[in-house]
C-alpha cells in the first residue's frame, strides 16, 4: 500500500525467525558506530601489530627477503612459539580494552536515557536478547582483534612451517581462542554492567579504566602493606595473565604472561582462585545488567 | 464476544506492597478505558500485562494467552505507547520506527516501508528523517503512537497519550484514536486520568482506585440507557394528574420540587407523546432534558463507592 493513503492496516506478513531478533540490535548499533571515523580509524589501526607480525612470519620463511636484509645465515629472527602468540593476544588484549572503554558505555546508556527499554521490551524480544544483541556488538569487534588475527597467523605459520609445527604447538590454537574469550567477555560484560549504571559515557568509560588500573594499583598496596600476594586479586590482567599461562604452558610454566598480564615473581595466586575471581566478576556484571535492563522500573 | 483481557484474581505486589488487588474483570470492548487517579495501578496493570511485572498470585490473559505462560506470544500482538518519553533521541524518527517494527518481527524492507505509512498516518511524514531529539512535544506522542502502530498489533496499549499536548495537538491524536478504532482491526486499551478523552473514544471503562476495581462499565449501555431517562419542569394545574397520565403510558415518574418530573420512558414511547399528555392535561414543559449520566458521573459514583467500602472496614 503506499504511503499517500494514509491508513491504519494490519501486518499480516512473514515474520523473522525469533531467535533472530538480537542481530537487529546488533545491526543498528553498527550503523551508529560506523559512522564515528575516529572509530573506524582506531579500529584499523589495531590490526597493525598482526600485520607486522604476520609480515615477520613471511619474511622469515622467505629466503630472497633474508638475504636482501643480509639475515640469510641468521638461524631464526624471532622464535615462534606460545611466547610469540601471547604477546599478539597481550597487546591486541590492551587495544580492546581502549576499544571497550570508547564503545562500549555507549550501547546501554543512551536506551536508559531515554526510556527506550520499555519499547525494546514490549516486543516479543526478552531481556536476555537485548543484551546478547549489545554483547555481541562488542564481541564482534574485539574477537577480530584479538583471536581471528591469533589463529590466521597460527594458519599462516602452518601453511609456512608444515603440518609437524602445527602438531606440536596445537595447543597455542586452543589457548589464544579461549585466553582471548576470557578477556574478551570480561571487558565487554564489564564495559555494559557500567553504561548500564552510568549514563554519563566519559565517566564509565573511566571508570573501567579505573577497574583495571586504580584497582590494580590499591591491590599492590595492600600486598606492600600487608606483606601478602592476595592483593593480586584485586588486579584483574593479573588473574587473566595467570589464566594464559596455565593455557598456554600448562603446569609447567616458562614465561610469566604477556606484555601488561605479567604475573609478578614469586606472587603467583593458584589459577582455580583466578578462574574464580573472574566468573564472581563476570556473574556480578550479569546481576548488575539484569538489575537494570528492565521494562518498568518498580519504585517500591 | 471473546475477551480482550480477563483478570482472574490478579494480585501485583511491589517489596511486599499490594499494588494490584485481587483484580478480577472480563474486558471485551473494542475500546477500553482505564481510569482512576494518578497512583490507582493503571500503568502497574499495563506493565504487568505486558510481562514487566510478575503477578505475585492469579493470573491475566490478553487475547486468550495467558502473560504468565506466554508473555512473548502476548507482546506479539500488542503495540504500547509508553506515558513516558520514550525514544531514542539521536536517531531519525524512520529509523527508530523501523528497528523497532523489526524488533516485533517485521523484515527489514516491510519495517522500512511500513515506518514510513505509519509516519505519514500519524501526520509526521514531513519530519521523519529528523532526529528525534528534535521533535516537539506533540510530534513525540505522535511518533510513539507511529512506534506502537507500525507492526500492525492486534491490540494497542496507549498509556496517557494526550498528556502534555496542546488542545489542537490533543484533538489530532483523539481523532487518530478514534479512527484506528473504527477500522476495526484491533482492540485499544486507553489509559488516561483524563475523563474526555475516555469518554470519546472508549465503549468500556475500568475503573480503579487504590488497586481495586472501582467500576467497570459498558459506556455503549450506559449511553442507550441514558438515552430513556428525561427530567422535565413543568408548570400548570395539577402535576399529580400528569404523572398519573405518564404512568398509564408505562412511564416510571419521580416527582421533584418546583415542578421537577424525573421519569424513564419505556421502549416505544416516542417523546413527542408526553407533550400530547401535557395539553391534554394543561401543563406546561418548560424544560426537558436527557439525564446525562456522564462518564464522569460514573467515575464520581465510583469513588464515592470505593471510599464507602473502604470507611466500612
Amino acid at each position: 500500500m503506499a504511503v499517500y493513503k494514509k491508513t491504519y492496516r494490519p501486518y499480516e506478513g512473514p515474520l523473522t525467525a525469533a531467535w533472530s531478533r538480537f542481530l537487529v540490535i546488533r545491526r543498528y548499533a553498527f550503523e551508529d558506530l560506523r559512522r564515528s571515523r575516529f572509530l573506524t580509524v582506531f579500529y584499523l589501526a589495531t590490526f597493525l601489530y598482526p600485520l607486522i607480525a604476520a609480515l615477520i612470519l613471511w619474511v622469515e620463511h622467505n629466503t630472497s627477503a633474508l638475504k636482501l636484509l643480509n639475515l640469510e645465515n641468521t638461524s631464526r629472527l624471532i622464535a615462534v612459539d606460545a611466547g610469540y602468540y601471547m604477546t599478539l593476544l597481550g597487546w591486541q588484549s590492551m587495544l580492546a580494552l581502549f576499544l571497550a572503554a570508547f564503545i562500549g558505555p555507549g550501547q546501554i546508556s543512551p536506551d536508559l536515557s531515554n526510556n527506550a527499554l520499555s519499547l525494546y521490551l514490549a516486543r516479543p524480544f526478552s531481556r536476555s536478547e537485548y543484551v546478547l544483541g549489545k554483547l555481541s556488538v562488542l564481541l564482534t569487534l574485539l574477537s577480530w582483534m584479538t583471536w581471528v588475527p591469533g589463529l590466521l597467523l597460527f594458519a599462516l605459520q602452518t601453511y609456512l612451517e608444515g603440518w609437524d609445527w602445527a602438531v606440536a604447538h596445537a595447543r597455542i590454537v586452543a589457548a589464544v581462542f579461549f585466553g582471548a574469550w576470557v578477556w574478551i567477555l570480561l571487558i565487554a560484560l564489564l564495559s555494559l554492567a557500567l553504561s548500564a549504571w552510568v549514563k554519563w559515557k566519559p565517566a564509565a568509560g573511566a571508570l573501567l579504566f579505573g577497574i583495571f588500573f586504580v584497582a590494580a594499583g590499591f591491590g599492590g598496596a595492600i600486598n606492600a602493606v600487608q606483606d601478602t600476594k592476595w592483593g593480586y586479586l584485586l588486579n584483574v590482567s593479573n588473574l587473566v595473565g595467570s589464566v594464559w599461562v596455565q593455557l598456554f604452558e600448562g603446569d609447567n610454566p616458562t614465561s610469566n604472561g604477556a606484555v601488561f598480564f605479567r604475573v609478578a615473581p614469586g606472587s603467583v595466586i593458584p589459577v582455580w582462585v583466578c578462574w574464580t575471581v573472574l566468573l564472581l566478576l563476570c556473574a556480578a556484571c550479569l546481576y548488575m545488567l539484569s538489575r537494570k535492563i528492565r521494562g518498568a522500573e518498580v519504585v517500591r | 464476544m471473546d475477551p480482550i483481557i480477563e483478570l482472574d484474581s490478579l494480585d501485583v505486589r511491589f517489596g511486599g506492597r499490594p499494588i494490584l488487588k485481587q483484580l478480577t474483570a472480563s474486558l471485551t470492548g473494542r475500546a477500553i478505558g482505564l481510569l482512576g487517579p494518578n497512583g490507582a495501578g493503571k500503568s502497574t496493570l499495563i506493565n504487568t500485562l505486558l510481562g514487566f511485572h510478575r503477578p505475585f498470585a492469579g493470573s491475566a490473559r490478553v487475547l486468550g494467552l495467558d502473560i504468565r505462560t506466554q508473555p512473548r506470544a502476548v507482546r506479539g500482538l500488542i503495540g504500547y505507547m509508553p506515558e513516558n518519553d520514550a525514544f531514542i533521541a539521536s536517531m531519525t524518527g524512520v529509523r527508530f520506527v523501523r528497528m523497532m517494527a523489526e524488533l516485533a518481527g517485521l523484515p527489514s524492507e516491510q519495517a522500512l516501508e511500513r515506518a514510513h505509512e505509519a509516519f505519514f498516518y500519524v501526520g509526521l511524514g514531513e519530519v521523519r528523517y529528523r532526529p528525534l531529539g528534535t521533535y516537539s512535544l506533540g510530534m513525540k506522542q505522535s511518533a510513539k503512537l507511529a512506534q506502537a502502530i507500525a507492526h500492525g498489533p492486534k491490540l494497542l496499549f496507549l498509556d496517557e497519550p494526550t498528556n502534555g499536548l496542546d488542545p489542537p495537538a490533543r484533538a489530532r491524536m483523539i481523532q487518530l484514536i478514534q479512527e484506528i478504532r473504527d477500522r476495526g482491526d484491533l482492540h485499544l486499551i486507553l489509559s488516561s486520568h483524563l475523563l474526555r478523552d475516555v469518554e470519546e473514544c472508549c465503549d468500556q471503562v475500568l475503573i480503579l482506585k487504590d488497586g481495586n476495581i472501582a467500576a467497570h462499565c459498558d459506556l455503549e449501555q450506559e449511553r442507550r440507557a441514558n438515552r430513556r431517562f428525561l427530567e422535565l419542569e413543568v408548570r400548570g394545574a395539577s402535576n399529580g394528574c400528569f404523572l398519573e397520565a405518564l404512568e398509564k403510558l408505562g412511564c416510571e415518574t419521580a416527582q421533584g420540587a418546583q415542578g421537577r418530573v424525573k421519569l424513564v420512558l419505556p421502549e416505544g414511547l416516542e417523546i413527542r407523546r408526553l407533550y400530547e399528555v401535557a395539553a391534554e392535561q394543561q401543563i406546561q414543559i418548560r424544560r426537558l432534558n436527557h439525564k446525562r449520566d456522564s462518564l464522569e458521573d460514573i467515575f464520581l459514583k465510583a469513588m464515592e463507592n470505593s471510599e464507602a467500602r473502604n470507611g466500612g472496614l
